[in-house]
């Protein structure tokens, strides 16, 4: 397929400070009942938001500083839970094209690269960095260059890591895999020829 | 050097490493449901591909669907358009699909065993985080998102990458009114939920031989819970005899001729392992989340943490949000909702279990109380056992099989700030529909216990009092 190659990602940038943030948290499962993806954008975080209203608070979402953001930055473990694309179509329709975190749920990490949504780690310490530096200064522009490794900010740099599998699909646009399945497709059958729950015990 | 039963399922279904260096996998089971695939039937009308294996594929209805007033159309117009679209999706690619109304009908993972679909060395995929499931059966089986459910569809098979596998040895019997669920909460508290971002969860050792099948499928459910996007136990004679004579199971001869490759298929007794974990089942207790996420649990008997440390943020967060003291025990905390059923606790043992906590007692004032079996097949088989009269009379709602209040996607879901004690899988903020509802995780039994109770209670207490005695 001719999917988007991707390298650079540039642009402003979010925090989302907090462990473990689930997807039922980027997504609650109410916006889950439509049979499209279209309209996601605004129900991101949409229960978050409330609550931080509720007590007083701005969620970064709702900040006006941070529209038009196209980096979030996270912590540990996010995306937990739910295996529901629907939470990284949120995102990247929100305009989110990449994450920096310490680190991300599997089914999460998968699900955002099944849509050319770039997930990079960084250590705790450089994202809190990353994360102080936005939150004195929603301008700065962050650059992440997912073939040198890094992640560049107000003249620093920092290292963020990618699996070179990840990497290479992203930079080859190959994100879109089902074409990639669909070659070769006698080596499928040849598989499937073999399996004795198939063929009859 | 042996292999795990990971790695064959692996070695028997790679097609190839792709050029992204993933695994190619060919997905011998693919279970689907309302939810996760209109948008991938919607890509594969777009790009004109077919379904490459209707007849691996297996639908039904189960996130959406209410519990009760089930006739057609349903008065939420964007559930009718969801599984309206289902039942088209499934007419137009020739998929078999057990539809509202059909015997077959219910949670998917609670289905796919039942049916004998779900079977030992098979890959399994399905676009629910709880496929994980499956394993129980000594099956590889993945939660994946809409994007791989459209490949699955086109191509049978999926671009992943290969997983480290943590063996998990639980040795000892579990004390009386300790169950899978506190099991695998246990280990979802010690490891983390994200301890096992890029491992399959091998659960062994004598207290897991010693399950049921019904069992193996609770811990097996909340892998995922742990981080885990696989779990699963090596095939044994009772995995077998759950097995002979289901529908979808191989039959005759067949069947003693597949139990000798299912056997095959387990791991090596001198397999390696990435990782090896150790519990031992006669130190464990009831267990209730107080928390915001599955791995903030503590026993029964316990006191809710106070913040500091490391996790400070998000302890003082989560009390926050769960209106709990730093400090304070979690017994006695007062529910309000009851909710027995979901794909970690809808099967008809659980309701036994939880039906013989209620015999003989009442719903507790002011709490709302319901069971919801996991499937049509559960739901038949506890009214013929009189399950539902023990329920009902005790003051439960007694409902038809689904999702129900695991996630709020469907009419049952909690009001306000209404504190659940619930038996399904996850108590994230706002999880079971109301933005600012409270989910305390535990066993069906201790659910039965809160219910007839009203607060969170020790059923082992409850167990002491009741003519049943011992399990």
């Amino acid at each position: 397929m001719g999917a988007e190659k991707i390298q650079i990602v540039e642009g402003r940038a979010l925090p989302i400070r907090g462990e473990d943030m689930d997807t039922d948290r980027i997504m609650p499962a109410r916006f889950l009942k439509s049979i499209t993806f279209e309209g996601l954008d605004t129900h991101v975080f949409e229960d978050d938001r409330l609550e931080a209203k509720r007590a007083g608070r701005v969620h970064s979402f709702d900040e006006s500083k941070y529209q038009g953001a196209a980096i979030l930055l996270a912590n540990r473990n996010f995306g937990s839970g739910s295996s529901r694309e629907h939470a990284p179509q949120g995102l990247r329709r929100w305009g989110i094209r990449a994450i920096v975190a310490e680190s991300f749920a599997e089914i999460f990490f998968g699900n955002s690269l099944m849509i050319g949504l770039a997930c990079v780690t960084a250590s705790a310490k450089d994202v809190e960095m990353l994360m102080s530096l936005v939150e004195g200064d929603a301008n700065a522009v962050l650059t992440i260059d997912l073939k040198a490794g890094t992640c560049q900010a107000n003249g620093r740099t920092i290292p963020v890591s990618i699996p070179d599998h990840v990497r290479d699909t992203l930079m080859t646009g190959a994100w879109d895999t089902t074409g990639l399945l669909l070659d070769h497709y006698e080596q499928v059958n040849a598989v499937a020829e073999k399996l004795p729950y198939l063929t009859g015990f | 050097m042996g292999k795990t039963l990971l790695q064959k399922v692996w070695d028997l279904h790679k097609v190839r490493t792709l050029p992204t260096g993933q695994t190619q996998l060919f997905i011998g089971l693919h279970l689907i449901h309302e939810v996760t695939t209109p948008q991938a039937f919607d890509a594969l009308r777009e790009r004109g591909w077919r379904v490459a294996r209707p007849d691996r594929t297996f639908g039904t209805v189960d996130h959406i669907v209410p519990t009760r007033q089930r006739q057609r159309p349903f008065l939420d117009v964007m559930a009718e358009d969801m599984i309206a679209s289902l039942e088209r999706n499934a007419r137009d690619f020739g998929i078999p699909l057990y539809d509202i109304g059909d015997d077959r009908q219910g949670i998917v993972h609670v289905i796919g065993p039942e049916l004998g679909l779900t079977q030992p060395g098979m890959t399994i995929a399905c676009g629910d985080s709880h496929t994980s499931t499956h394993g129980a059966f000594g099956a590889v089986a993945f939660g994946i998102g809409t994007s791989q459910v459209r490949d699955v569809l086109a191509s049978q098979c999926l671009a992943i990458e290969p997983l480290k596998v943590r063996r998990i040895r639980i040795a000892g019997q579990l004390p009386n009114g300790v169950y899978a669920k506190d099991v695998i909460l246990t280990i979802i508290q010690r490891l983390g939920v994200g301890g096992g971002n890029g491992y399959a969860y091998e659960y062994a050792g004598d207290t897991i031989e010693r399950m049921s099948m019904d069992e193996r499928m609770t811990v097996c459910n909340m892998s995922i819970e742990g981080g885990a996007r696989v779990g699963y136990v090596n095939p044994d004679e009772t995995t077998f005899t759950y097995m002979e004579g289901r529908p979808f199971a191989p039959q005759g001869e067949a069947f003693a001729r597949a139990k000798t490759w299912w056997r095959s298929i387990a791991s090596d007794s001198d397999a390696v392992y990435d990782d090896e974990v150790e519990i031992r089942a006669a130190e464990l207790t009831p267990v209730v989340t107080w928390g915001v996420n599955p791995g903030q649990s503590i026993g029964i008997e316990g006191k809710v943490p106070t913040p500091g440390g490391a996790d400070q943020q998000s302890v003082a967060d989560a009390l926050g949000y769960m209106g709990l003291t730093a400090g304070q025990a979690i017994a006695g905390m007062k529910v309000d909702v009851a909710f027995i059923g979901s794909c970690t606790n809808g099967r008809l043992s659980d309701l036994r279990e939880a039906a013989r906590i209620v015999r003989g007692h009442r719903v507790a004032n002011g709490v709302k109380a319901l069971v919801v079996p996991g499937s049509v097949a559960v739901q038949r088989a506890a009214e013929r056992e009189g399950l539902d009269a023990t329920f009902r009379d005790a003051g439960f709602d007694w409902r038809d099989a689904g999702c129900s209040m695991c996630l709020g996607m469907n009419p049952d879901k909690l009001e306000g700030n209404q504190v659940c004690a619930a038996s399904s899988n996850r108590n994230f903020k706002g999880r079971q529909g109301s933005p600012t509802g409270r989910t305390l995780l535990m066993s069906p039994a201790m659910v039965a216990a809160a219910a007839i109770t009203g607060v969170v209670s020790d059923v082992r207490e409850l167990l002491a009092e009741s003519p049943a005695g011992v399990r």
